[in-house]
């Protein structure tokens, strides 16, 4: 009921009030009658819950914490890389089969 | 990055490397918990996604989920199905309503069993469908039974907005829609579910700002996170509840920054606002009697609300549930489903005793499709 997945407008049609999205590949016609006139434009990536837009979703937020979340996992495999080198020499076994 | 894909949004917030780094940063986090985390994920949407990716595997002991009532289909009363059942039942009658409602059962019935006996009940995807039906059959009634939290509500206004408009006359409502700060309230104010966080469905929050869950750090004392559906969103949301918790504080915060607002859509709260107000009444399955806990279209529409104008063919007396189920406990956040004598034995998915197991976002029905994930 609540799960919506994002999507991309494809195109707009004011006359019916109406927008086609692409979700995962798939093309649909969704109302805007929840959006302010004039508010939801090709290209945009909106929330799509019951057949309506809900809302837009807000790209360079997304993109921030997507970014983040890189950040973050790149200082990770750093910190992975550097304890298995620092392991790797403190390692009490060096040498024995 | 230079710019955001679609794929992004779709694998960006589902990315397995992502989700193991949060986890390793949540048990890192939860060290400082002097108590352990109750967590209430209120939604229905959220059970599912903590049940599918097998989140709770991923936390540390001291972190449990509580499982909120945020399932429309889930808390829906029996007198209610048996309503949209009565209404159906009439002659020259379509009753119309979203998918999840037709298999719920009701005190005799359910909506399903009634379409295979040659009632004319539809599912919708839309409920602007409705609308369509309606046109394409002026000789009968059509009755969308409108379910559902904040999420559903403007859509159903919109439907009778454009009914207006157009002048569809034979178009009836029949309305179920229900509010999550006072479920929320009075599973609290209950006092033996325990719980010290929540993580709020974010699109209730679209609709209706983050502002209405701004009184609850305050009257519980427990941090209140706003968090989207996809498993990184939920786990960013569990860290940033730990964190307030270790570090003492108790406020709302929004994890899913990237959709909601404070303020939430306010086109879509005018519409609301225009057509429906509070019901001093609504029974809540499994919880009881919660006042002004639901909505109901305002006086000058009554000539369009079925439970008005079909008054004389509606049973009013209020029916429990099956006494071997416990979903009523569920709901309330002190049993999980194991707990059932009949989960997963005389109660699953294809048979259905109670409400929990019929929907995809009822907690029993998550726990049943996805045991095997969490072993």
């Amino acid at each position: 009921m609540c799960l919506s997945i994002p999507s991309k407008v494809v195109s707009v049609d004011r006359e019916k009030n109406t927008a086609v999205v692409d979700t995962m590949g798939v093309k649909r016609e969704a109302g805007l009658d929840l959006m302010e006139e004039g508010s939801v434009n090709v290209d945009d990536y909106v929330l799509i819950h019951i057949g309506f837009v809900m809302n837009k979703i807000d790209e360079e937020d997304a993109l921030e914490s997507l970014k983040v979340y890189h950040e973050i996992l790149a200082k990770m495999d750093e910190e992975e890389r550097s304890r298995v080198v620092l392991e790797d020499d403190n390692c009490e076994n060096r040498g024995t089969p | 990055m230079s710019e955001l894909k679609l794929k992004d949004l779709y694998d960006g917030f589902r990315d397995p490397a992502t989700i193991r780094m949060l986890s390793a940063q949540i048990g890192e986090a939860a060290k400082a918990l002097h108590e352990p985390l109750r967590i209430m994920e209120v939604c229905g949407g959220h059970t599912h996604t903590i049940m599918k990716y097998g989140l709770p595997q991923l936390l540390p002991d001291n972190i449990d989920f509580i499982h909120g009532p945020g399932c429309p289909v889930c808390i829906m009363p029996k007198e209610r199905i048996d309503h949209a059942i009565a209404l159906a039942r009439m002659d020259d009658t379509i009753l119309v309503t979203l998918g999840d409602m037709i298999r719920v059962p009701g005190s005799q019935s359910s909506l399903a069993v009634e379409r295979a006996a040659g009632r004319d009940i539809r599912p919708l995807y839309t409920p602007m469908d409705a609308l369509k039906i309606a046109k394409e059959h002026p000789d009968k009634r059509v009755i969308f039974f409108a379910i559902g939290f904040e999420t559903t509500t403007p859509m159903t206004a919109a439907l009778l907005h454009a009914a207006i408009a157009q002048k569809v006359t034979n178009l009836y409502f029949h309305i179920n829609h229900v509010l999550v700060p006072p479920a929320i309230d009075a599973i609290m104010s209950d006092g033996r579910a325990k719980i010290n966080a929540f993580i709020g469905p974010s699109h209730v929050s679209v609709i209706t700002g983050a502002k209405i869950y701004a009184p609850l750090p305050e009257k519980y004392g427990t941090p209140v996170v706003v968090c989207g559906f996809e498993p990184v969103d939920v786990m960013q949301g569990i860290l940033m509840a730990v964190r307030q918790q270790a570090e003492g504080r108790a406020e709302l915060e929004i994890e899913y920054s990237r959709s909601v607002t404070m303020e939430g859509n306010v086109k879509a709260q005018q519409l609301i606002d225009t057509y429906l107000r509070a019901r001093s009444h609504f029974r809540w399955r499994g919880i009881g009697d919660i006042p002004d806990s639901a909505l109901e279209l305002k006086p000058e529409f009554a000539h369009l609300d079925a439970e008005k104008v079909f008054a004389e063919v509606l049973p009013t007396e209020p029916i429990d549930d099956h006494k071997l189920c416990i979903c009523g406990t569920i709901l309330k956040g002190l049993a999980k489903p194991m707990e059932c004598k009949v989960f997963g034995t005389a109660c699953t998915p294809n048979t259905p005793l109670g409400s929990c197991m019929v929907s995809s976002e009822g907690a029993c029905n998550a726990y049943y499709r996805y045991a095997g994930v969490l072993g």
